[in-house]
């Protein structure tokens, strides 16, 4: 299955990422529009330290602890993806709370767990984060 | 500004209403031309520090950057323009040599811009590369002047040692320093996969590109910098460096703090130390001492490698060529004065040499004239920027050319000509981690193998459209140019007839 894959030694910290998915979550053609004035809340994040940074979002556990912990059942995989059903979700937080890397966040009002989702529900079909790293530390890819 | 500074020659532009203060562009600025503003929650530029390399421009995700040339003027002067009024400003606070980089920019005549094509028509079918065998393969070194054969008339093997190349071209000499550990492995994985050569210039080889060695050119220069046995046999060939087109007559010098730990022993010349070539080769002043380090890089690598003497282009050019011819170099090297640098003296780049097509033109009838073309081959370099530009120079004689700031641009350059500041935004020109890492060679290398397949493909469509099937056959095959718009002092040295002459 083709997962978000992270290589650290061609991260440039440029933060392009995060931006690209909060765009993507948009849904809009524009991310001058789409994000103008807003903060943005990616489901990728830059980890940085001095001159360490790399890319962290979910890596669709074979064996998701997040899943594992869900007491609602909001989270389920789906054809190897892992999927918050907001629906469902009722911010317990404890998908946060043992996610080993810390790959989701609470939805800005609080109310949900948000995730990546491969972007496979968004407009653009395919992780934007991505498609527009400038310089491949982040690739889609089907490593087995 | 202080009220001495000079007026910045370009402007940043930043649309306010695609702004997303996403902040990549203070990010990627190792200038720090921008700067976040946490009070306003926006963006804010100095354009006295931007160099115009277009990171910023190139990453922001909105297109809210553009860099304009500034308006800003001083009174007109068609004399004292704003270039020299600002050239003298800063020599009068630094009192330092201007320096710059890559090629001469300024506005000299392009010959190969008055040069066109010939194509086939009626008589003569042109060849439809597509379909039929199409020939870009080309040997460098020097070829028997006859066949023998030995008594049962079977061909007796004494060909030289060769370069083979799929190509025409190579990766002109840039050396490990001056541009970065990733731009020379894209550099040297592209090679590799082409079955051309980079050129190590004279930083010596690093050790994790001893794997390229066949797809190698190592140069030996002034400096002798990282020269060693395994060096000179890790290579398809050997060059000696007499001088480049960017600075010819001068040495050069790699600032202490580019030679970083990995790059002080690759040269074998202490960290944090400067290295300086000198201009001279201290034991080369004439064509005989020349001879004797042919022969000695002759004897450390066996007879089994060709040696290339690399010259700029200088007036008196065709006669140092047939100097070199003679002196059992096996190929020539000639550098136009376009031709790109890391770090040059202004003055010297831009007003020192000649064009390489003038220079080329002259060495390749210098050396019919004399009977002894055959004894090397020539590669020319300096200003060539595109395919037609390398099928002209090889019909005015060479055999095949260098390529070092198209290869630069594949890379990601952008001709901003800063590379002597060690702060190339691209990760080429510069030995700090953080910017060395934004250039990925796996990119790197694909755009030089797609750059150079391309022009290949554009070489071999040009060569059918003139009924020729092999590089040999376009080899010095100055019928197939004509000048336009050229006088007949630049005709004849070109050795090309004017447009609306015949064959005849």
């Amino acid at each position: 299955m083709k997962r978000v894959y992270v290589n650290e030694e061609w991260c440039l910290g440029c933060h392009l990422c995060e931006y690209y998915c909060a765009f993507a979550q948009t849904n809009q053609v524009s991310m001058a529009r789409a994000l103008k004035g807003r903060k943005i809340h990616p489901h990728i994040r830059v980890e940085e330290s001095g001159a360490v940074h790399f890319a962290v979002s979910c890596r669709h556990c074979e064996i998701p602890l997040c899943v594992k912990g869900c007491i609602t059942g909001a989270l389920s995989i789906d054809d190897g993806i892992i999927k918050v059903d907001e629906s469902r979700c009722i911010g317990c937080f404890t998908c946060i709370l043992s996610c080993p890397y810390g790959a989701i966040s609470p939805s800005p009002d609080g109310h949900a767990a948000r995730k990546c989702e491969l972007c496979q529900a968004t407009a653009a079909g395919v992780p934007l984060c991505a498609a527009n790293c400038p310089n491949q530390a982040i690739v889609y890819e089907d490593r087995g | 500004m202080g009220a001495f500074d000079v007026l910045p020659d370009y402007e940043i532009s930043r649309n306010l209403d695609r702004c997303i203060v996403c902040r990549v562009c203070e990010r990627q600025c190792a200038n720090q031309a921008h700067e976040y503003v946490p009070e306003e929650d926006a963006m804010a530029s100095d354009e006295s520090k931007c160099v115009n390399c277009h990171r910023c421009v190139s990453l922001c995700p909105t297109r809210a950057l553009k860099i304009v040339r500034s308006s800003n003027t001083y009174k007109l002067n068609d004399n004292w323009t704003d270039k020299i009024i600002k050239e003298i400003s800063i020599q009068a606070s630094t009192g330092s040599v201007l320096l710059s980089s890559m090629g001469n920019p300024e506005d000299y005549p392009i010959y190969f811009d008055k040069i066109t094509i010939n194509a086939s028509q009626v008589t003569n079918p042109p060849i439809d590369p597509l379909r039929e065998p199409m020939e870009t393969r080309v040997f460098l070194g020097p070829k028997p002047d006859s066949v023998e054969r030995d008594s049962n008339g079977k061909i007796i093997p004494n060909l030289p040692p060769q370069v083979k190349l799929s190509m025409p071209m190579m990766f002109s000499a840039m050396s490990y320093g001056s541009i970065s550990y990733n731009a020379h492995e894209s550099l040297a994985r592209a090679a590799s996969e082409l079955g051309i050569c980079y050129n190590t210039g004279e930083g010596g080889l690093h050790e994790d590109f001893y794997k390229f060695g066949p797809n190698t050119i190592v140069q030996v220069a002034s400096g002798r910098f990282g020269v060693h046995k395994q060096y000179l046999n890790q290579g398809a060939a050997v060059e000696i460096k007499m001088g480049q087109g960017a600075k010819p007559g001068i040495g050069g010098h790699l600032p202490g703090k580019k030679i970083v730990a990995d790059v002080s022993r690759t040269r074998m010349t202490p960290e944090g130390s400067d290295a300086i070539s000198p201009a001279p080769h201290h034991d080369i002043y004439s064509i005989e001492d020349l001879r004797q380090l042919v022969f000695s890089l002759k004897e450390a690598t066996d007879y089994k490698k060709p040696i290339i003497v690399k010259i700029a282009a200088v007036h008196n050019v065709a006669a140092i060529a047939s100097g070199i011819a003679r002196s059992g170099a096996d190929i020539i090297a000639i550098d136009g004065f376009r031709g790109g640098t890391g770090a040059a003296p202004t003055r010297i780049r831009d007003s020192v040499g000649i064009p390489i097509e003038l220079a080329l033109a002259a060495v390749d009838s210098k050396l019919r004239l004399e009977g002894i073309r055959g004894k090397v081959s020539i590669i020319a370099g300096g200003g060539i920027r595109s395919s037609t530009d390398i099928v002209k120079a090889i019909a005015l004689g060479a055999d095949a050319v260098y390529l070092g700031t198209s290869a630069l641009l594949a890379l990601g350059c952008h001709l901003c000509r800063s590379c002597q500041a060690g702060k190339c935004n691209w990760g080429i020109a510069t030995q700090e981690p953080e910017l060395v890492r934004r250039l990925n060679p796996s990119i790197g290398a694909k755009r030089l193998v797609n750059l150079m397949t391309a022009w290949q493909h554009e070489i071999e469509e040009i060569m059918g459209g003139m009924g020729i099937n092999s590089i040999e056959a376009l080899k010095g095959n100055r019928l197939m140019l004509r000048g336009v718009g050229l006088n007949e002092k630049e005709l004849s040295v070109l050795g090309i007839k004017h447009a609306g002459e015949g064959q005849d």
